[in-house]
């Protein structure tokens, strides 16, 4: 166990390597779309429904545009056969664990709205991604409030 | 008079047989570290000599670890060698004090090492008190030497407690988050490194997103949070054999671990429809306890060192707070009530304190309070400062700062206790999230 701690000075090497090849596998980018193959839905549930709703700092409170925007997408469901997951995300403003809380707090909040417009829970699930995810990367509130946010992404 | 103490399988720690003077214990050298922005105590570390009282290589790398431990402390300042007078030191013969006084020693570290039949050294070395005359010290190691790094560690110690009184904490090592990408494609991989920052190594691919690794007790299993599959859960990973498990698959997101002190435990939080409660895993039984039942965010849990109190976060009174409850979940109560919001509270191994973070007008705080609330002090204070984690002896603290802007990251820094002494951790990238392994002794 001692030899083990002690062994290995490869740090640089090693992370280099591991970084490419793990930028190249991971496909969570800025906007995560799943592993979908149906690039018409993903654009119309992106471009014409809107697929994320935004919240004010440390709430998980619908605004009426964030309702109006999961009405659009309870409607899209019913036309389409599809299942969403909604990520559930945070500012950087925040500690790391509270923040993944809060992520979960808003993506629920989504679905427990989806679900009284009449959406089947089932096809439905949450995941958050706390502060790990942002969308725009500036030290401002104009960037924040970006990031405040859940993203519905078709499974 | 000798004693022999079992470190380990490769090192022994002998106390000097032969005692070069006689020494009368009466006001020696003593660092009170209670205080706080202490003048360091000059000390004088030459490079150990090698066989024949020849210049050593080993020797001089070890003298070199040992004063660059002493002097992170803050409690030391180790004399430039360029002004040392008294040349061809011999462990086992007296130093001529006077020429110590003259260039402001107090403390005086002369060692050697020997090369053994078998391969491995052999260490010695005295500690001086240079105003008393008088030796303080004289302890014998034996390593292997690939390991002189850890040796020079060893040393630091035993220096740095027979001159303060408490434990050192040269000899553990951190874990923490490797950072490397953009800021929105972050790759986050688990990094276990010594305390100094040295024999920095990768312990998962990046692959998933890791997240908030902290060490058994044992310090051989990290317990973390893992996006494996994107699906966030409490993992349990063995350095040694790097084997990993899922100790919190539930219905729901798991996240927020740490080891009970006994180590039978992982505490964590559970996500259930957006409700964030605290409970405990039996990492024998299998069986998972609820300890909250709010419709609250319940999180970041960790027990008093004793087991039987676990402080945690909540915002059941509506923002971040710190609370204190029994081990069964009973008898809770809030313990922070200052401005702001609290979070990620960490109790000292010594039991006397609790760090935290504190959120305040737009600015992250790291702070430190009794576990009844009372005694507030902020450490450290900036645009983002976050998630301290206690040295094993309870008088540091490291945690990680972030910068300002997008090409920015986070690092690693340590503060004493008292405020003082606030120092950047190298890492070779970007780093977040560190916590300390216990002492292995």
């Amino acid at each position: 166990m001692r030899k083990l701690f002690r062994s290995s000075n490869i740090f640089v090497a090693l992370g280099a390597s591991i970084l490419l090849a793990a930028c190249a596998a991971s496909g969570t980018g800025t906007s995560s779309y799943g592993s979908s193959k149906d690039e018409s839905a993903v654009k119309e549930l992106v471009r014409n429904v809107g697929d994320r709703v935004f919240f004010a700092t440390d709430s998980a409170a619908l605004s009426a545009d964030a309702r109006s925007t999961i009405m659009r997408q309870a409607d899209w469901l019913r036309t389409n056969s599809k299942s969403l997951t909604i990520e559930g995300h945070a500012d950087e403003r925040g500690t790391r664990e509270y923040n993944i809380a809060l992520g979960a707090r808003r993506a629920n909040a989504v679905k427990d709205y989806m679900i009284s417009l009449g959406v089947d829970g089932s096809r439905l699930e949450t995941v958050s991604w706390g502060k790990e995810r942002p969308v725009s990367l500036c030290a401002e509130d104009a960037c924040w409030s970006k990031n405040r946010r859940s993203v519905s992404v078709i499974q | 008079m000798i004693k022999t103490i079992m470190r380990t399988m490769i090192a022994v720690l002998v106390v000097l047989a032969t005692q070069v003077s006689v020494s009368f214990a009466q006001n020696l050298l003593r660092i009170d570290i209670t205080q706080g922005n202490v003048d360091p105590l000059p000390i004088a570390i030459n490079p150990f000599q090698g066989q024949n009282d020849q210049p050593s290589m080993i020797g001089a790398d070890i003298a070199n670890v040992v004063k660059s431990d002493l002097n992170r402390s803050g409690l030391f300042q180790s004399i430039n060698p360029a002004g040392f007078i008294e040349k061809d030191l011999r462990v086992n013969a007296r130093p001529r004090f006077g020429d110590w006084r003259i260039i402001n020693t107090q403390a005086l570290v002369i060692g050697k090492v020997s090369n053994l039949e078998d391969g491995r050294i052999s260490i010695e070395f005295r500690l001086w008190d240079v105003v008393a005359e008088q030796q303080m010290m004289g302890l014998q190691l034996i390593s292997t030497p690939s390991n002189w790094r850890w040796v020079g560690h060893l040393v630091a110690d035993a220096i740095y407690e027979r001159l303060t009184g408490e434990t050192g904490y040269f000899d553990s090592r951190i874990v923490y988050v490797d950072e490397t990408g953009p800021k929105n494609r972050r790759v986050k991989r688990l990094a276990i490194m010594d305390q100094d920052g040295h024999n920095p190594r990768l312990i998962t691919t990046g692959q998933s997103l890791a997240l908030t690794p902290r060490f058994s007790p044992t310090a051989q299993e990290i317990t973390y949070l893992s996006y494996a599959n994107r699906q966030p859960r409490v993992f349990l990973l063995n350095i040694e054999t790097g084997q990993q498990e899922i100790v919190g698959d539930f219905p729901g997101m798991t996240f927020a671990p740490r080891f009970s002190p006994d180590g039978q435990k992982i505490i964590m939080s559970l996500e259930r429809n957006g409700n964030s409660n605290i409970y405990t895993l039996d990492l024998r039984t299998r069986v998972s306890r609820r300890l909250t039942n709010t419709l609250a965010i319940d999180t970041a849990p960790c027990y008093a060192p004793d087991g039987e109190r676990i402080v945690f976060e909540s915002d059941r009174a509506g923002r971040q707070q710190l609370y204190v409850m029994d081990a069964d979940g009973k008898n809770v109560q809030r313990i922070s009530y200052g401005e702001g919001r609290y979070a990620t509270p960490v109790w000292s191994p010594r039991g006397d304190l609790i760090a935290f973070t504190k959120q305040l007008k737009g600015r992250f705080l790291i702070g430190v309070m009794k576990p009844d609330g009372s005694g507030e002090r902020i450490l450290t204070e900036g645009y983002h400062n976050e998630g301290p984690a206690w040295s094993p002896n309870g008088r540091v603290l490291t945690f990680f700062r972030e910068q300002k802007g997008e090409k920015a990251g986070p690092g690693l820094w340590t503060v004493d206790v008292t405020g003082y002494n606030e120092r950047p951790l190298k890492t070779p990238g970007f780093a977040s999230d560190p916590a300390w392994s216990p002492l292995i002794r």
